[in-house]
């Protein structure tokens, strides 16, 4: 018990058997995953035109070839799945790439409206949409070399403490570096720059992080349920066995409080209390999270001014509209969304020029407009049934670490749409964070793509046909058996 | 325009609608369940003893919560042992816990001499028990049932 055994290992649940019917092949529904994707694919190109249109633009050949690659790239993706992880979700997939490709369409619509506009300093905007095509071609690479290269969920499970230590350095780099190699953009030092490339660690730290939580509860779990229910009356399991988990989070939102991002910390936090309340299935741990949480933002709010201006743009943004960092974002989306009303403006008919940050934090304000409340209510649903299925996922795979990793990945991304959301809909208040799929942003889109594909293999996992225990050769009863001489061991 | 603005949001929920179908079609298909909804599989080879008979055994409580086997007259053991058909991962187990086995129609449970016994609906098992469908049998800090 407790011993450092590979969770993945000899989990309980690998070793059931059970008899699926052999002559019945269980369905793979690839076949449905690739309509669902030719679905989604002809969507993205239908916004793809009415942007065009409405934009008056000629419409040319260029954008049937542009939806085609579309559909080609989403195609391969689809092979990759076909090929490593047939049994996969069918769901998944089709959502990411509605997902992907309105976030592509929206910033291209984007790059249309801000083309040509001189800033202050004099510099022009710089269109960003293919370079997002290019990374969502690299993110699909990353996509099928994962499903390749980890042919089972379990195998993560080994690497759990070097995955935690690497995702910590990860974390820690852009707060440490010099600012010629991580800057600070927006106020926030969370980036990494390489050449002319910017590399957000944070994002790829997250996935790292949720790996060796989960392999670490794993681990740990009999041993903190059992003490709890020797020592009733008292919840808190032995400080040795949850010390190492309570440094990791401590330090999770040391550096982010340091780095300046509150969305990402929130993340961090959230991500840790659900998969200690899945791991352990008790609310106190969710009611003592809570308490730490309103302690640290209550402390966060007294000392930092960041933090301040925040919660006051939060509390009235239209008062704070012409102060310098104040409510002018949050009042320019609450604008735009009011505009585009229940139907919205139109794909295209909109005015997203005057959202500052329209391309990644506030691209979901974007949609608002130009979509609606219809439309973005239904983008939502596709997060929805994205995060549906992963957790379905997580509760059908037989072991444990796969349940933890499964639920914690599909709790990230839901949790990440909340933040924005809620942020941009002035529900809580607002913390730069990139809305998954959606936003521009090479690093977050990668690891996202990482995500899926891990979700993917779990999913694979648990909906895979079980294959029967083959049973043990059968040995002949000991009383027909010779005497044999045997070698008495030293 | 206004046309096509709609006619997009249309198509967008249509997209909703065609994956929650997907899902709803998908629901049980992961659980193990979808068998018996299809005739002549498994159903022929019990079609005497109809539908009340058990197929499955659900662990409701415990570490192994949802998992699901399914049961084809073979006997199933219980306990910490590798061997075991459910391999328990719990202190208050022991390593041959418990034994399922089928007699006539009826499945029945006995306790294989464990340390902190097994709990048939809260009597303790003393003697092999008839299982009735739906009841709770708890060993150590899990739970199963049999479902039909």
């Amino acid at each position: 018990m407790g011993s450092p055994v590979p969770a993945g290992e000899g989990s309980p649940g690998a070793s059931v058997a059970t008899n699926t019917s052999p002559g019945l092949k269980a369905p793979t529904r690839r076949g449905t995953e690739l309509v669902m994707l030719s679905f989604a694919a002809g969507l993205v190109t239908l916004a793809l035109i009415l942007v065009e249109l409405n934009q008056e633009r000629s419409l040319s050949l260029r954008i049937l070839y542009l939806g085609l690659a579309y559909l080609g790239l989403f195609a391969c993706a689809h092979l990759a799945v076909r090929r490593w992880a047939p049994y996969a979700d069918p769901a998944i997939l089709p959502c990411v790439a509605l997902l992907n490709g309105l976030g592509l369409v929206v910033i291209h619509r984007i790059d249309l409206a801000l083309e040509g506009t001189v800033f202050p300093d004099g510099s022009t905007w710089d269109p960003v949409a293919f370079k997002q095509v290019i990374w969502t071609g690299i993110g699909l690479l990353l996509f099928a070399a994962t499903l390749k290269f980890l042919p089972d969920h379990r195998m993560l499970a080994r690497f759990g403490y070097t995955f935690g230590l690497v995702g910590l350095v990860a974390l820690l780099l852009p707060g440490v570096l010099p600012g010629f190699i991580a800057p600070t953009i927006n106020g926030a030092k969370i980036w990494l720059r390489i050449g002319p490339l910017s590399l957000q660690p944070g994002e790829f730290a997250k996935i790292l992080l949720m790996v060796f939580f989960a392999a670490f509860l794993v681990s740990k779990r009999d041993l903190f349920t059992v003490a709890g229910r020797r020592f009733l009356g008292m919840d808190l399991p032995r400080a040795r066995d949850l010390g190492p988990l309570f440094a990791a989070w401590g330090v999770t939102v040391a550096v982010m409080v340091l780095q300046k991002d509150l969305g990402s910390s929130l993340l961090f936090f959230g991500i840790v209390l659900v998969l200690l309340y899945i791991a352990t299935e008790r609310a106190a741990w969710v009611v003592l999270g809570l308490g730490l949480f309103a302690g640290g933002a209550i402390i966060a709010w007294k000392l930092f001014t960041h933090v301040q201006q925040r919660v006051a743009n939060w509390q009235d943004p239209i008062a704070r509209y012409d102060v310098i960092g104040g409510g002018y974002q949050i009042s320019q989306s609450l604008f735009g969304l009011a505009t585009g009303g229940i139907g919205g403006a139109g794909l295209g008919a909109g005015r997203p020029e005057m959202i500052p940050e329209a391309n990644t934090d506030f691209i979901t304000a974007v949609i608002g407009e130009e979509l609606g409340f219809v439309g973005f209510a239904a983008l939502l649903l596709v997060y929805m049934v994205f995060a549906l299925r992963g957790l379905r996922g997580a509760i059908s795979v037989r072991d444990s670490f796969g349940k933890l990793l499964g639920g914690g990945l599909a709790f990230a991304v839901c949790f990440q749409v909340f933040i924005v959301v809620g942020g941009v809909t002035k529900l809580i208040p607002m913390t730069g964070i990139t809305a998954p799929f959606l936003s521009y942003g090479g690093s977050s889109l990668l690891a996202n793509y990482i995500l899926v594909a891990l979700l993917l293999r779990i999913s694979a996992a648990a909906r895979a046909p079980q294959r029967i225990a083959k049973p043990k050769p059968q040995q002949p009863a000991i009383a027909d058996q010779h005497t044999v001489m045997v070698e008495r061991p030293k | 325009m206004q046309l096509t603005r709609a006619g997009f949001l249309v198509l967008l929920w249509l997209f909703v609608l065609a994956a929650l179908r997907v899902v709803r079609s998908d629901l049980y298909a992961a659980s193990g369940l979808r068998a018996s909804g299809l005739p002549g599989f498994r159903r022929s080879e019990k079609s005497a003893r109809g539908s009340k008979a058990p197929r499955q055994l659900v662990v409701t409580h415990g570490a192994l919560t949802g998992t699901r086997i399914s049961l084809d007259g073979r006997p199933i053991l219980i306990g910490r042992a590798d061997d075991s058909t459910l391999v328990l991962d719990d202190d208050f187990a022991s390593t041959r816990h418990a034994r399922l086995s089928m007699r006539g129609t009826d499945w029945y449970v006995e306790d294989l001499g464990s340390t902190n016994g097994t709990y048939l609906d809260r009597a303790k098992v003393t003697a092999p028990l008839r299982v009735p469908l739906g009841t709770p049998i708890r060993i150590g800090k899990t739970v199963i049932e049999l479902r039909s």
